[in-house]
């Protein structure tokens, strides 16, 4: 247990150092991006020379990397996230009223991925028919083969729900992964014996084989969310969901950086939850197993 | 080589050779717009019809499949040879060096994989022209695309540090660079080719994903993504079947590349 805690702590101190690092970094990479000194609104000839002075001024306090960071840490810790320069409203407004949308989609999106992993592989390893192993490993490699913004499109032409396609993203990538660790669990020595003395196929998979795959299906797990959150933004933005995703390629487009960097820290931290979290449990999984 | 490997090695053949000869298979160009066949089905003089502007589409692929086969692999040569001079340096020197470099390709990581394209392609001005643009997007697929090559080669170099023959060509006095280029990078070879190889569909599919959002390839020039962002005006799958001739192309070449992948998987290990 105190072994456990110390995980735990281990992790939590991880994510909080990597989320500073890569607040960091995008807030250099922000600042050195092309185009960060320019503003329009110092174009518009109602401004006068005082007022384009300000302008000009309030963004000087920007050019050291180091404090342009630490006074948006500053301000975040308040809850102050800043302005998006597109979209013109508070960043904090817009991801709180986006995100909700973003949770359902990658909740359910996730949801039928996994069903549809754990459906396929387990009945492939049940039956060991090689024609159905065949068909499911053609099934999936043809929808790793497609791009997730193809995906996504051909989800607006069937009028199939964005979270199916997600899950029709995330599938290929979860289920090569879940096989692959089902084929090598079936392969040890002790499940082919207790085949031979005719054990039967139930008790084996959840006695012998659901055990030992369990912690790294659990890694698997953490790493889907990561790639949920990628195909979000294709399918957002193409199915016309006002998500996160969409959010982000809007900002992308726009070339709108503060709202980016904010987008890319929520995400790095939700990602890196979310892998620390099924490491953590997996680490208690295989304790528990030895 | 099974049967279905040298079907895939044929079909690439085939497809790079076809658009390597688009000049003299489409003599008109991407660009060429003909004004008074705009939107048009296939016809004897545009196999796969015009697009909405009125350019052959049979064209665009040829030129949009050229550029995409022949880039996409420049990318993952790029990103190989970064994850080999990171990912091998680092596991060959093992300690604080190989923990920081891990640590870095962690947060690379820790960000999917099309968030961080799209990030870092919205850092670089959009309003470019084509050309740049094909190199921008490129390039930026070869300098982000070599963290998981990087974390496997970082592993593989850490295991040949140990390794029995290194430790005696240590013990007798070869010197350290020596060692790394003539006994560590030889073995890493198969490993090299293997997550060159995995680069490149990934990189076709990273472009074709980008060009849909418009963060991709700037028109005219025509690439697999720019020419799927067609897709976007159907109106129902049936209507216009030859539209997807450029995605069921990509599907053909990135299941070709998978084939051919699980034998260079097989050499490596």
């Amino acid at each position: 247990m105190r072994r456990l805690r110390w995980k735990i702590a281990g992790r939590a101190l991880a994510l909080l150092a990597t989320v500073l690092l890569g607040g960091l970094l995008s807030a250099t990479l922000v600042r050195l991006a092309p185009g960060f000194d320019a503003d329009e609104r110092e174009l518009d000839p109602h401004l006068n020379a005082q007022s384009v002075q300000a302008l000009h001024d309030a963004r000087q306090q920007d050019h050291n990397i180091f404090r342009f960071y630490f006074s948006y840490m500053k301000r975040a810790a308040n809850g102050d996230l800043g302005t998006s320069l597109a979209l013109g409203q508070p960043i904090r407004t817009l991801l709180r009223d986006r995100a909700p949308l973003t949770l359902r989609l990658l909740t359910i999106g996730l949801g039928l991925a996994w069903t549809l992993t754990l459906t396929l592989a387990l009945s492939a390893a049940w039956l060991r028919l090689s024609v159905y192993d065949t068909l499911t490993t053609v099934v999936s490699g043809t929808f790793l083969c497609m791009p997730a913004a193809v995906l996504a499109l051909l989800s607006v032409l069937w009028n199939v729900p964005g979270a199916l396609a997600i899950a029709l993203i995330v599938f290929p990538h979860t289920y090569r992964y879940t096989r692959n660790l089902l084929v090598k669990a079936y392969s040890r020595p002790h499940i082919i014996t207790a085949r031979a003395k005719g054990l039967g196929e139930a008790r084996i998979l959840f006695w012998h084989v659901v055990p030992v795959v369990t912690p790294q299906l659990l890694a698997v797990a953490g790493v889907s969310v990561s790639m949920a959150i990628g195909a979000a933004i294709p399918v957002e933005a193409l199915c016309g969901l006002a998500g996160i995703g969409q959010l982000a390629w809007q900002a992308a487009l726009a070339r709108d950086l503060p709202l980016l960097v904010n987008i890319t820290i929520l995400v790095t931290l939700v990602t890196l939850l979310a892998n620390s979290g099924a490491d953590v449990i997996g680490y208690a999984a295989r304790r528990q197993e030895a | 080589m099974s049967l279905w490997q040298k079907v895939a090695c044929l079909v690439l053949v085939l497809v790079v050779g076809a658009s390597l000869a688009a000049n003299w298979l489409a003599p008109g160009g991407y660009a060429k717009q003909y004004r008074e066949v705009t939107d048009a089905p296939p016809s004897r003089a545009h196999w796969l019809g015009t697009d909405e502007i009125g350019r052959d589409r049979f064209a665009r692929v040829l030129y949009g499949t050229r550029i995409s086969l022949l880039l996409a692999p420049a990318a993952a040569l790029l990103s190989t040879l970064m994850a080999a001079l990171i990912g091998g340096l680092a596991g060959y020197l093992g300690g604080a060096w190989a923990r920081t470099a891990m640590a870095v390709t962690d947060l690379f990581l820790s960000l999917p994989w099309l968030f961080l394209l799209i990030t870092a392609r919205a850092l670089m001005p959009l309003n470019v022209s084509p050309l740049v643009s094909v190199m921008v997007t490129f390039l930026l697929l070869g300098l982000l695309g070599w963290t998981t090559a990087a974390r496997v080669l970082c592993t593989t170099a850490g295991s040949l540090r140990t390794s029995d023959f290194l430790r005696q060509a240590r013990a007798a006095g070869i010197p350290g660079r020596r060692l790394f280029w003539m006994h560590v990078v030889p073995n890493l070879k198969p490993v090299l080719y293997a997550q060159f190889w995995i680069s490149i569909p990934v990189f076709i599919l990273s472009e074709a994903n980008l060009g849909i959002l418009g963060l991709g390839v700037a028109e005219p020039m025509p690439s697999w993504g720019s020419l799927l962002k067609e897709l976007e005006g159907l109106v129902s799958v049936g209507e216009e079947p030859w539209k997807f001739v450029p995605l069921i192309l990509l599907v053909v070449v990135v299941t070709s590349f998978q084939l051919l992948l699980s034998r260079q998987e097989e050499l490596a290990a």
